[in-house]
């Protein structure tokens, strides 16, 4: 399942700004642990971003995004209580699901 | 007219069938992760598998990031542009042992703009590639890295 992910998403002129921040290890499988043994690659690949059933956006991650992914992205459409659904699918087929309303 | 009815028809069957046979989900329109591309060891590579072959340099690629990074780990990048019918973005690291940190796929209403922080292990090039209306331009800016971000 994973952790929540804080979704922001504020129409200004008809565009709405959307700040996404996720909570993923996004482990690169270089790092070592304390013991010196490899951490195996755990991250997000994938991540979609829907105004209520319209896709305004996807995108592919590889091992270098960071720490709990913070992701903006502005779309022209959205209206006040309209909702904006983030949804991420890491390397292990975890996956999760938030959504917020447009302020 | 009447052909086009067909036609629809036709691919309408076909959807159904493979609605039913459970191969299409909610999510049809998402991409598959594209192993090729993040696997790729040249820029050139990664940008071909990413159908972003092809690239000319340009300034109308706003590229921000910071001079100096004493945080590898934690390296903002934010791409804008002013480019018309913009529908891919990618970022790439060029020091990185997974020189693609991200591509995204944008729809027409949405606007060539996105901010996102990247691991950088060292000092190097961060590369933007941006596709409008079927060129691909790029545009890159040196961060320096004092503490790399991809070790342990």
């Amino acid at each position: 399942m994973g952790d929540p992910m804080k979704i922001r998403a504020a129409v200004h002129a008809s565009v709405t700004e959307v700040k996404v921040l996720m909570q993923h290890p996004m482990e690169t499988g270089f790092r070592k642990d304390d013991t010196g043994a490899a951490v195996p690659a755990w991250f997000i690949t994938e991540v979609t971003a829907k105004h209520n059933d319209r896709v305004v956006m996807q995108a592919m991650f590889g091992t270098s995004i960071s720490k709990n992914p913070y992701l903006a992205f502005r779309f022209k459409g959205g209206v006040p209580g309209d909702r904006v659904t983030l949804h991420w699918v890491d390397n292990h087929g975890d996956q999760r699901s938030d959504e917020s309303i447009i302020v | 007219m009447d052909s086009q009815r067909r036609a629809a028809l036709r691919e309408g069957g076909v959807l159904a069938v493979l609605l039913a046979a459970g191969m299409l989900g909610p999510d049809t329109a998402r991409a598959e992760w594209n192993r090729a591309a993040f696997d790729s060891k040249s820029v050139g590579e990664t940008l071909s598998a990413l159908g972003l072959g092809g690239a000319a340099a340009s300034q109308a690629i706003a590229l921000e990031v910071p001079e100096i990074a004493e945080n590898g780990a934690v390296v903002p990048v934010k791409v804008s542009t002013e480019l018309p019918r913009v529908d891919r973005i990618a970022v790439l690291v060029e020091k990185n042992p997974t020189m693609l940190s991200a591509v995204f796929t944008l729809p027409a209403d949405t606007e060539a703009s996105i901010v996102t922080r990247v691991k950088m292990a060292e000092t190097c090039q961060v590369i933007v590639a941006v596709r409008s209306d079927g060129k691909v331009y790029t545009v890159s800016k040196q961060v320096k890295v004092t503490l790399g971000g991809c070790g342990g």
